[in-house]
């Protein structure tokens, strides 16, 4: 289908001034609230730089097909947009109002410009088809950053749940807080032979009071630590296991052997003193 | 073909293994090492792999033929200074080295051979009291 070619891009490109004035005055007034966030400046220069670039490919490109080649600059410049303001604290719906303000004017401009019924009704169809698909892709792209901030947030969790500390010389214990999975037992594993090596520790205490569950899973990550720990020539104690856990293992037929399990982290502790020549005693009774 | 050399200190064979180990060189050091542990007559061997990055199944089961040998001939390995990368790859290849003694460092490998190798000679008891 031969479409005839748009007004569009003459309107950006003759009135291009007075179409940003209106359209900043649309924004400010569509996001009054958020003006804390983002400075007047700020938004004239965003707002500038993206109609230079709606401009320029309005002219070489399809205006019905904002994901091509030409449109590139576009985009770059929204996502860059989106991300920044995602992470500013922007509501999705606010990004993209960027976008959609763009309408009033750009449609009051088309108005004054068709005098064609038939004609004005395609023109804006197809502008507010593009304008509808540049807002979405913001949406999208701003909600695709914050799914990013969300996994990095999970990832600074996994290392922040799993300290590993140094009760005495040559010992080192970590407290395991929460479900086992193969993700966190390799940061644990990581976490725990890197510290065995800097302190130089001879042994080391897992203690899993706070494991609310040890099913075959969770108990062969157990063995795996333990026995990359002996490897690197540490020696391993399992400490918090709780009667109900313990009963558990048993009915699965989970088989801890060559490992040294405590009842309490007392107990653990006062095995590994024992182990690296250490003793406590009372010193007043 | 280069070798790993093999140093004697006393009664313990000392190898540093410096350079990454490909098969042939892994093999050559068992064989070296058997022929050594008869020929000085040793009690304990201490194997340093402080410098070794890469592992594979491979040379995991060397190391761990490499133990049981020296077993046989009644001498005592020592592995020192393991990576956590290599551990690690280990335990996730499932070669655990059941029969391998191991240590974080040299010195404390020295010491865990000196023990060792000590328990033969009658000794006094120690008065570490009763032990699991």
């Amino acid at each position: 289908m031969a479409e005839p070619s748009s007004v569009i891009p003459a309107i950006l490109a003759d009135d291009e001034a007075a179409l940003l004035d209106e359209w900043i005055g649309e924004q400010t007034a569509a996001a009054q609230v958020r003006r804390d966030l983002l400075s007047e400046v700020e938004l004239r220069q965003q707002s500038a730089e993206f109609l230079a670039l709606f401009r320029r490919a309005a002219e070489n490109g399809r205006l019905d097909d904002p994901a091509g080649a030409e449109w590139e600059g576009v985009r770059d410049l929204l996502a860059r947009l989106s991300r920044s303001r995602a992470v500013q604290g922007f509501s999705p719906s606010e990004t993209a109002m960027f976008v959609f303000s763009l309408k009033r004017p750009l449609f009051a401009r088309l108005h004054a410009r068709v005098t064609d019924t038939q004609a004005l009704a395609r023109e804006t169809w197809t502008a507010t088809t593009l304008l509808d698909r540049l807002g979405l892709f913001t949406t999208e792209v701003s909600q695709h950053s914050r799914e990013e901030v969300i996994a990095r947030q999970q990832q600074e969790l996994l290392e922040l749940s799993t300290p590993v500390v140094k009760i005495w010389e040559g010992v080192v214990a970590v407290p395991l807080i929460g479900t086992l999975d193969s993700a966190r037992t390799q940061v644990v594993m990581e976490n725990l032979l890197t510290r065995i090596v800097e302190i130089g520790a001879h042994v080391a205490i897992i203690d899993i009071t706070g494991v609310p569950t040890v099913d075959t899973l969770v108990a062969q990550h157990l063995i795996k630590t333990v026995a990359a720990a002996r490897l690197m020539g540490a020696e391993c104690i399992i400490s918090g296991i709780r009667p109900q856990i313990a009963q558990t293992m048993v009915h699965l037929g989970v088989v801890l052997e060559n490992v040294t399990t405590k009842a309490t982290l007392a107990d653990a502790i006062s095995v590994a003193l024992r182990a690296t020549g250490h003793a406590v005693t009372r010193i007043r009774s | 073909m280069d070798r790993i050399p093999i140093l004697k200190m006393g009664r313990v064979l000392l190898v540093t293994i410096q350079v990454d180990m490909h098969d042939r060189l892994a093999l050559a050091l068992q064989d070296d090492l058997s022929e050594r542990i008869v020929r000085d007559g040793a009690r304990g061997v201490l194997i340093d792999i402080s410098s070794l990055e890469i592992v594979d199944s491979f040379i995991g089961r060397v190391l761990g033929d490499i133990a049981a040998v020296s077993r046989v001939l009644d001498a005592v390995t020592v592995v020192v200074g393991m990576q956590p990368a290599v551990a690690i790859t280990l335990v996730e290849l499932g070669l655990s080295l059941p029969g391998v003694r191991t240590a974080l460092n040299v010195e404390r490998g020295m010491e865990l051979l000196r023990a060792v190798t000590m328990e033969d000679e009658p000794d006094p008891v120690d008065d570490a009291g009763p032990e699991g």
